[in-house]
């Protein structure tokens, strides 16, 4: 019980508590350029791999398929590990900022590369689902209307896909904060990092001069509930929104 | 990248080609047991998330919520940490079947009771009627019904666990991406960077996606099959009105 209370005193170290909170802004940060990219560049990849039938553009459609399947069949850490050596990093990244050192920056950076590349993939994914729900007839539609391919893309066939994968999106969002954790691997920069820092040291903080089992369940355990508090407020939203649809089909 | 087309890296990779293996096989191996835990855990939580009895629905949201709102590593370090620090220290390769299994059966419990959510509430009672017992209306009846509804996302969460075996890293690592980590920045080993890493995507790849393919083809044809059903429903009430 002795050592549950000492446990419990690294909490009441404001530096400590700055320190995490700090990573929670880096999850955030991180997972949200992650999805919004991911969501521009899948997209794209989705777009292409859905309507590039024809022979002069065939080739697109098959480097957006390899694309997509080469990243959603490999780990995470293969590519967050690649990007760290292969990836070129500009200048601007090179030097020290947000409180991190040079290194940390630049390994944010292509660690941060190696998410968005990885996400885009599933993002793409989801987003050629939608656009397969979309009935052929909303083309025939458009066309009828005289939209030429691009106007019937934009202004009839992508609000509609976009509208249908809103809720599959959000809980991209939830794997995509949970996979953020993964750059705990590379550097110290998000919340699971710091935690698992803190750990390491936590010998240093609970005044009793050995790391114990207690500071395993209090540090993991904050970082457990951050998470949950971040994830399940979203996957709330999901289930309304479907809920929601549901509803709306079954009135029709 | 230009290591990429050096003769000595790859024939490094070649030399040390049994570290790969080695990798590959924790990784089967890890994934293997892994699915097993997880099969097991998604049908417990899953079939405790459709029962009539109030606590054990909550038992199982519970579960299903707290494992699926924080991460894999998360979790993966819990356990290994919590056990090194209480003197029962398990094998990484232990660590890696538990903590994935207990993750993703989270998932799996999901998938089986959206499966079972699928089946009209009048087939259970037509079985009931019919003198099956809990088990017997849940094999005959339901299960056959389901299975297809639940397969597709099953082998993807297969694909998943597979592709978590690379989280032990952060506990020390005896899989394939960990031993191939460590071989391209060991001291003796140290530089082919991208021969191993092209090496042991591929190997992942291969792994996982034909699995994909799998799933990938069953679920559209499933959505084909509701499509025209749809349909056909909707040409009745036409014909109807």
């Amino acid at each position: 019980m002795n050592e549950l209370g000492a446990s419990f005193s690294i909490l009441r170290n404001s530096a400590i508590i700055s320190y995490i909170l700090k990573g929670i802004v880096f999850t955030l940060i991180i997972s949200t350029l992650a999805v919004v990219l991911g969501i521009l560049i899948g997209s794209i990849l989705a777009l292409v791999r859905n309507y590039c039938t024809s022979k002069k553009t065939r080739v697109f459609k098959v480097l957006a398929t390899i694309y997509i399947e080469v990243f959603r069949n490999t780990p995470l850490l293969l590519w967050i590990f690649i990007c760290i050596v292969f990836c070129p990093c500009p200048e601007l990244f090179a030097t020290s900022m947000f409180g991190l050192t040079s290194v940390e920056t630049k390994l944010l950076f292509k660690g941060s590369m190696a998410l968005i590349l990885f996400t885009s993939s599933i993002i793409a994914e989801i987003i050629r689902g939608g656009l397969n729900a979309v009935p052929q007839g909303q083309f025939e539609a458009g066309h009828s209307q005289g939209f030429s391919t691009v106007q019937t893309m934009r202004y009839i066939i992508l609000p509609q896909a976009y509208r249908n994968v809103v809720p599959t999106l959000l809980s991209q969002v939830i794997t995509t904060v949970k996979d953020s954790s993964y750059l705990a691997n590379v550097a110290t920069i998000e919340l699971m990092a710091r935690v698992k820092k803190l750990l390491s040291s936590a010998n240093h903080y609970n005044g009793t001069g050995t790391i114990n089992v207690s500071d395993v369940f209090v540090l993991f355990g904050v970082a457990a509930i951050l998470y949950f508090c971040i994830n399940f407020s979203l996957s709330l939203v999901v289930r309304r929104m479907q809920k929601g649809r549901t509803a709306a089909t079954h009135m029709r | 990248m230009s290591e990429l087309f050096s003769v000595d890296a790859w024939e490094k990779v070649w030399h040390y080609r049994s570290t790969f293996f080695l990798g590959l096989g924790n990784t089967v191996k890890t994934a293997f047991f892994g699915v097993l835990l997880a099969f097991v855990l998604g049908i417990l939580f899953g079939l405790m998330a459709t029962s009539s009895k109030k606590g054990l629905r909550w038992i199982s949201r519970i579960y299903v919520e707290v494992i699926q709102n924080t991460p894999v590593i998360l979790q993966m370090c819990f356990l290994y940490y919590a056990l090194a620090f209480s003197n029962h220290s398990v094998s990484i390769i232990v660590t890696g079947i538990l903590s994935l299994g207990i993750y993703h059966g989270a998932y799996m419990a999901e998938v089986i009771r959206a499966g079972i959510e699928s089946i009209p509430k009048g087939q259970f009672e037509a079985a009931q009627s019919q003198g099956f017992g809990y088990i017997g209306r849940m094999y005959y009846i339901i299960l056959p019904q389901s299975i297809k509804i639940i397969l597709p996302p099953m082998v993807n969460q297969i694909v998943n666990l597979t592709k978590n075996t690379s989280c032990l890293y952060i506990v020390g690592g005896a899989d394939l991406i960990s031993l191939t980590y460590s071989f391209v920045t060991g001291v003796n080993t140290g530089g082919a960077y991208a021969p191993a890493y092209l090496v042991s995507g591929l190997l992942f790849f291969v792994i996982c996606f034909p699995l994909s393919m799998i799933a990938g083809k069953w679920e559209n044809a499933l959505k084909k099959r509701e499509r025209t059903m749809v349909t056909q429903q909707q040409k009745g009430e036409v014909n109807a009105t």
